[in-house]
C-alpha cells in the first residue's frame, strides 16, 4: 500500500488531536506515515501508532529555526523518495503554507481548508462563509491536502510505528528568513481555540471588556473562548481570539454564540460547527436561522444560569 | 525603497457569492467586485514604510477588466502606479498558477518589498505568499503583525498559535500582512482626483513571459469537480427566556451529551 505522509503537529512532544484526524484520513487513501520535526519522535511514536502510523519521520528540530520554506523541502523530499500518495498538513495558516511551498517543489496542485477526504482523494470544501460545498480533486502530482481540524472524527487503528531519522539538504532560500525570537503569549489553561471541541464565544451583546460571563461558561464547558470582530475591535478581547472571515475558523462539535449577531463574516468562521447554541436578545437575529438551540434573552441572565445548571449537573 | 502591493478583486461578501456552472469558478457578475481586505492593509503598510523610506509603491492586480476599479481605489490611497496583469488565458487559474503569474509580472518590475493580505475573503487558501516566495526564491516573511526596515535588513513579527516570531532577513522579499498590524486610511477626495490620471500599465500574459500552457483553467493542477449550495440545517429550536432560559439551554446540552 502507498505511504501517505502525514506532517504532525505537536507542542512540547504532546501529539496535538488534529494530527489523529489527518492519519485517520490518511488510512483512507493509503497507509500513513508520520512526519515529525524536532525532539520527541521516540516518545510520540506510541500515539501516533495508535492511530495507524506504520512509520515515523524524525527530522531535526533545526528545521524550525527558518521559516516555512525547510518543512516544505523536507515533505517534498520524502514524498519524492518514498513515492507518497499523497501528503496531508493541517489547516494551519502556517501548514497551508508550508502545504503551497511543497506542492510547488513537487509540481503539485493543493487544496487546502479540506473538511472532508474520499479514498481517491476527492476533497470536500465548505466556501462563501459555509454557503456553498464544493469537491476537487488534484490532477497533476502527489496531492497536498491541508484538513481543517475538527473535521474528520479520530479514530484509532493500532499499528507498530518504525523511527527512522531523516534529514534534508538546506537550500539557501530555504534559510533566507530565520527566526532570531519566539514570543510565547500567556494561554492559560484553556484549550487551543481551533482545536477545542466546544468553543464559547462572546460579542457586541457582552457590552464590556469583563468578559467573565462568556469565560465562566467556557470554563464549565471545558472549551476555548472565541470572540466576534465587533467584541474585538472594541478592544474586549484579544485579537487571536476573533472568529471569522478575517479570524480563526473553527468547527467544533458545540459552538455557543452568546450576544452576537450572525454577520456573514462571523459565519465564515464557524458554520460548520456541529452543534450550535445561540443567546441573544433580537429574536430575529440570523444566528438563529444557524441555532440548534437559541434562547432569545438577555445573555447576562441566560448565561450565568447556564453554567451554574452544569456545574450542579456535574 | 520600491515596494510593490498584491491587490486582488473579490467579490464582496456581504452579497451572495456564487460559482459559474459553466467551469466551476468565480461568477464575478454575480456580485460586485471589492479590494480584497487585507490588501487594503498591505497598501497601508507600504504607504507607511515608504513615507519612512522614501520610493515608490506599485499596485499590482491579476485579474478581469473590471479589476480596474479596484486599481483605481487602491491609487486613491496612495499608490503611486499601478500594473494590471489581464489575460483571458490566465482565466480559471489556481492558487500556484497565480503565483506563478504574479512571479513572472513581478520580474518585468524593479522592487525591494513585495507586501500581500494573508489571505483572500473568496477562495482564503492563504497560501499565494508563501508560494510566490517559493516562485521568486526570495525570503519568505508572511504572516506580519509588524514589520521594521532598517537598510537592507527587514524584521517582522510573524503570528503563530503560540504568539509570535521575530523573524529577520534581507531584501528583498516577501511580506504578507494581519489585520492588526495597522489601520487603513480612507481614501481624501484629493488623492481621489489624482487617482484617476496615475499611470495603470496592462500587462498581458506573453508580457510578463508567462508560458500560457503552465496557467489557466485547462492547465491547472487541481480541479473543482462539482458545487452545490450547503445542505439546510435542520430547522432547531429557539425559545423565549421566561426565566429559565439557562435551564432549558442546559438540557439541550444534557440531550446532546455536553453535560
Ligand atoms: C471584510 C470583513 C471581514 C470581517 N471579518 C469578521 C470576522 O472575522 N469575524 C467577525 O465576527 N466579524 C467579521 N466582520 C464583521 C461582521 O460583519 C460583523 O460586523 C460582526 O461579526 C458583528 O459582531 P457581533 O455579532 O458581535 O456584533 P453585532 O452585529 O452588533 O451584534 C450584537 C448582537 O448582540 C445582541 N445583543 C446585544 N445585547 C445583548 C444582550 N444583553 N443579551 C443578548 N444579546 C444581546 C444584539 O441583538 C445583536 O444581535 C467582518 C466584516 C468585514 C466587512
Ligand atoms: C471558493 C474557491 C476555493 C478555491 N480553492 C482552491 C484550492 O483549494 N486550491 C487552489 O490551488 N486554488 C483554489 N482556488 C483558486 C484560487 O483562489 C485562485 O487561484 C486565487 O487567484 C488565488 O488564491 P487565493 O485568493 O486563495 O489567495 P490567498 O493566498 O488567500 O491570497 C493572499 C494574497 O495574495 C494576493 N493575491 C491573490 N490573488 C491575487 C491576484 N489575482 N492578483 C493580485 N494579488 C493577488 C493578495 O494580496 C491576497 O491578499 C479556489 C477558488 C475559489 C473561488
Amino acid at each position: 500500500m502507498a505511504e501517505v505522509l502525514v506532517l504532525v503537529d505537536h507542542v512540547d512532544g504532546e501529539v496535538k488531536k488534529v494530527t489523529t484526524e489527518l492519519l485517520t484520513a490518511a488510512r483512507r487513501v493509503g497507509e500513513p506515515s508520520a512526519v515529525w520535526i524536532g525532539d520527541g519522535a521516540e516518545a510520540a511514536q506510541a500515539r501516533l501508532a495508535e492511530f495507524g502510523a506504520v512509520k515515523v519521520y524524525a527530522a531535526s528540530a533545526e528545521l524550525n529555526d527558518y521559516v516555512v520554506a525547510p518543512k516544505a523541502e523536507l515533505l517534498a523530499h520524502l514524498a519524492r523518495e518514498k513515492s507518497a500518495a499523497a501528503v496531508l498538513v493541517s489547516a494551519t495558516p502556517e501548514n497551508k503554507e508550508v502545504a503551497g511551498r511543497a506542492a510547488v517543489k513537487l509540481g503539485s496542485g493543493v487544496l487546502t481548508d479540506v473538511v472532508d477526504l474520499t479514498a481517491d482523494l476527492v476533497a470536500e470544501h465548505s466556501v462563501f462563509g459555509g454557503a456553498v460545498v464544493t469537491h476537487a480533486r488534484v490532477r497533476t502530482g502527489v496531492p497536498v491536502v491541508a484538513v481543517r481540524p475538527n473535521s474528520v472524527p479520530a479514530e484509532p487503528a493500532p499499528a507498530q510505528a518504525e523511527v527512522e531519522q531523516v534529514s534534508v539538504e538546506l537550500s539557501a532560500a530555504a534559510t533566507a528568513a530565520r527566526v532570531v525570537e519566539r514570543v510565547v503569549q500567556e494561554k492559560g489553561a484553556r484549550p487551543e481555540l481551533t482545536e477545542a471541541a466546544i468553543v464559547v464565544s462572546g460579542g457586541r451583546g457582552v457590552g464590556s471588556d469583563d468578559f467573565t460571563v462568556v469565560e465562566n461558561l467556557a470554563d464549565a464547558l471545558g472549551a476555548a473562548v472565541g470572540a466576534s470582530r465587533a467584541a474585538v475591535d472594541s478592544g474586549w478581547y484579544p485579537n487571536q481570539f476573533q472568529v471569522g472571515q478575517t479570524g480563526k475558523t473553527v468547527s467544533p462539535n458545540l459552538y455557543v454564540a452568546l450576544g452576537i449577531s450572525g454577520a456573514i463574516q462571523h459565519r465564515a468562521g464557524m458554520q460548520t460547527s456541529k452543534n450550535i447554541v445561540a443567546v441573544n436578545k433580537d429574536p430575529e437575529a440570523p444566528i438563529f436561522e444557524l441555532a440548534d438551540f437559541g434562547v432569545v434573552g438577555d445573555l447576562h441572565t441566560v448565561a450565568p444560569q447556564l453554567t451554574e445548571e452544569i456545574n450542579k449537573r456535574r | 525603497m520600491n515596494i510593490v502591493v498584491l491587490v486582488k478583486q473579490v467579490p464582496d461578501t456581504a452579497t451572495e457569492r456564487k460559482l459559474s456552472s459553466d467551469d466551476n469558478t468565480l461568477d464575478r457578475a454575480a456580485s460586485d467586485g471589492v479590494i480584497n481586505e487585507l490588501d487594503e492593509y498591505a497598501i497601508e503598510e507600504a504607504l507607511l514604510l515608504k513615507e519612512k523610506h522614501g520610493g515608490e509603491v506599485t499596485i499590482l492586480t491579476m485579474g478581469p477588466d473590471q479589476a480596474t476599479d479596484s486599481i483605481r481605489k487602491a491609487l486613491s490611497m496612495g499608490a503611486d502606479k499601478a500594473v494590471h496583469l489581464v489575460d483571458d488565458a490566465l482565466h480559471g487559474s489556481d492558487a500556484l498558477q497565480t503565483a506563478y503569474a504574479l512571479s513572472k509580472a513581478l520580474g518585468t518590475l524593479e522592487f525591494d518589498l513585495v507586501v500581500l493580505g494573508s489571505e483572500s475573503t473568496d477562495a482564503r487558501t492563504g497560501i499565494v505568499g508563501a508560494a510566490l516566495a517559493e516562485y521568486l526564491g526570495l525570503p519568505q516573511l508572511t504572516l506580519a503583525g509588524k514589520v521594521d526596515v532598517d537598510g537592507q535588513a527587514i524584521r517582522i513579527q510573524r503570528a503563530t498559535d503560540y504568539g509570535h516570531d521575530v523573524v529577520e532577513a534581507q531584501l528583498p522579499a516577501v511580506v504578507s500582512v494581519v489585520e492588526k498590524i495597522n489601520e487603513p486610511r480612507y481614501p481624501s477626495f484629493k488623492l481621489i482626483m489624482q487617482a484617476k490620471k496615475k499611470p495603470v500599465a496592462k500587462l498581458s500574459a506573453a508580457d510578463a513571459g508567462i508560458d500560457t500552457a503552465l496557467v489557466g483553467l485547462g492547465n491547472a493542477a487541481t480541479e473543482t469537480v462539482d458545487f452545490a449550495p450547503a445542505p439546510p440545517r435542520a430547522a432547531g429550536t429557539v425559545i423565549k427566556d421566561e426565566g429559565d432560559g439557562g435551564v432549558k439551554a442546559a438540557d439541550f446540552l444534557a440531550e446532546k451529551k455536553f453535560v
